[in-house]
């Protein structure tokens, strides 16, 4: 009975792998469901400042943010690239980085210079790899992303633009389609654009906000906080996509691994008929040479 | 949504609610009220505010502490406890923008250099060219076996 025993164990190995990804599918589901609640309570939040913003813009205060103004030439370009920390979740981070990559290169071939700053594992690792500029990041986000946590990695990047090291925030990120589909996405955060703030319905009229302490303060905090709500939202929402990337990878797994069991069982079973038949005919030429 | 509702319902709302005003209290994790209020007490930076219908636009930070609702026809006001943030009025709209972390320049700068420092450390020891060459090769195998994954799977039959 050659090679049963091999195939008893590939197919005790193949059922441990099996057991794994199993488990694996299990937990991603359930932190999916988390991962889109998180993502749509976070909306209200980023629609409402996204409302005030856009009023302020155009409430003609007596002062011009940096953030608003649009500049003529665009030579340095920063990117805020979101992908996960860990792996095992199908093509997730190959395609959002397959996107940044393009987006780098035509911005060099442009002649721009290019800075960025990944967020997650799968992206810091990749660019340093590939020897992008990496001016700040921030990884180990775990399964629940704080705002708070975003706060540095961004300020960098703001900062950056207000002192005029660069001249323009590009946001990439898989954005959550539904737990089949995701898709890889690029926005320009920075300088805002009128038409990334939206229309703003009603006629609120030509007024001006009373602003307590004063205008400039008020403004600097309030479009801050803009930016990085919308950071914010692009890692939650990058986090959904994660984690049914890493279900619907899983599940695939699982299937795959059922299947291959199937083929070496039918396999296993083969042998042992195969051994079982040899066994028969030997002993019955040996009693046919006795007798 | 309240943010952007026209003239007429604001008017259509004061007729079947006069004396209120629209309270949204969000923060970027979470929406903590949505509702009406006859007075909103909101802890801004100058002081305590205390913001009736029809108040004139304004915009201000808040410091942490409590924001309390009084909401009609209920005699316990809504208390909301908020690490700071900025508030939004209008005539007939206050919204409220909570942070969820206690903000401040210091406390923003450190976390800056928190980042900046991470960011030299994962880079250390590495050439400052972008190798295109690496990176499409490293993305076209990935893709290659996504591809080769996606081909057993449906020779499988899955």
């Amino acid at each position: 009975m050659a090679g049963s025993k091999e195939i008893r164990a590939k197919i005790k190995s193949v059922e441990n792998t099996r057991k794994i990804t199993r488990a694996m599918e299990m937990v991603a589901a359930a932190k999916m469901r988390k991962a889109q609640e998180r993502m749509r309570a976070s909306r209200p939040y980023t629609e409402k400042i996204r409302n005030v913003a856009a009023r302020l813009s155009r409430a003609n205060p007596e002062y011009e943010h940096s953030f608003l103004g649009k500049r003529e030439n665009i030579e340095n370009v920063g990117l805020i690239v979101v992908t996960s920390d860990k792996g095992l979740c199908g093509g997730l981070n190959t395609n959002i980085l397959r996107l940044a990559v393009s987006l780098m290169k035509t911005w060099e071939d442009e002649g721009k210079s290019i800075v960025v700053c990944p967020i997650g594992n799968k992206g810091l690792g990749f660019m340093s790899r590939i020897g992008a500029k990496v001016k700040s990041n921030l990884t180990g986000l775990g399964d629940t992303p704080h705002i708070e946590k975003l706060i540095g990695a961004v300020k960098v990047m703001l900062d950056a633009y207000a002192a005029g090291e660069i001249d323009a925030i590009y946001l990439s990120y898989s954005h959550f389609v539904n737990t089949m589909k995701q898709e890889p996405r690029v926005e320009q955060l920075l300088p805002l654009s009128d038409e990334q703030l939206g229309d703003v319905k009603g006629s609120w009229g030509n007024w001006d906000y009373i602003y307590e302490p004063e205008a400039k303060q008020v403004i600097d905090d309030l479009l801050v906080r803009y930016i990085e709500s919308l950071v914010y939202q692009a890692v939650v929402e990058n986090m959904a996509s994660e984690q049914s990337a890493r279900m619907v990878a899983m599940k695939a797994a699982s299937d795959n691994a059922k299947s291959v069991i199937g083929e070496l069982k039918l396999v296993y079973n083969k042998a042992r008929q195969a051994a079982i038949t040899r066994e028969i005919s030997e002993i019955v030429s040996g009693a046919a040479a006795v007798g | 949504m309240v943010m952007t509702e026209s003239v007429d319902a604001v008017s259509a709302r004061e007729a079947l609610f006069p004396g209120t005003v629209h309270v949204d209290v969000v923060s970027a994790e979470e929406a903590l009220f949505s509702g009406l209020a006859e007075m909103v007490v909101v802890p801004g930076e100058m002081g305590e505010l205390g913001i009736y219908p029809r108040h004139t636009p304004l915009m201000t930070r808040i410091k942490p502490g409590s924001v309390r609702i009084k909401r009609p026809d209920q005699e316990q006001e809504v208390l909301i406890y908020v690490s700071g943030g900025m508030l939004e009025v209008q005539p007939s709209v206050v919204t409220i923008l909570a942070d969820t972390a206690i903000r401040g320049a210091d406390l923003d700068e450190s976390r800056a250099l928190e980042a900046k420092r991470a960011a030299e450390e994962a880079i250390k020891n590495r050439t400052s060219v972008i190798d295109y060459a690496q990176a499409q090769a490293e993305l076209i195998e990935a893709i290659a076996q996504l591809r080769a994954i996606q081909q057993l799977r449906k020779q499988a039959g899955h």
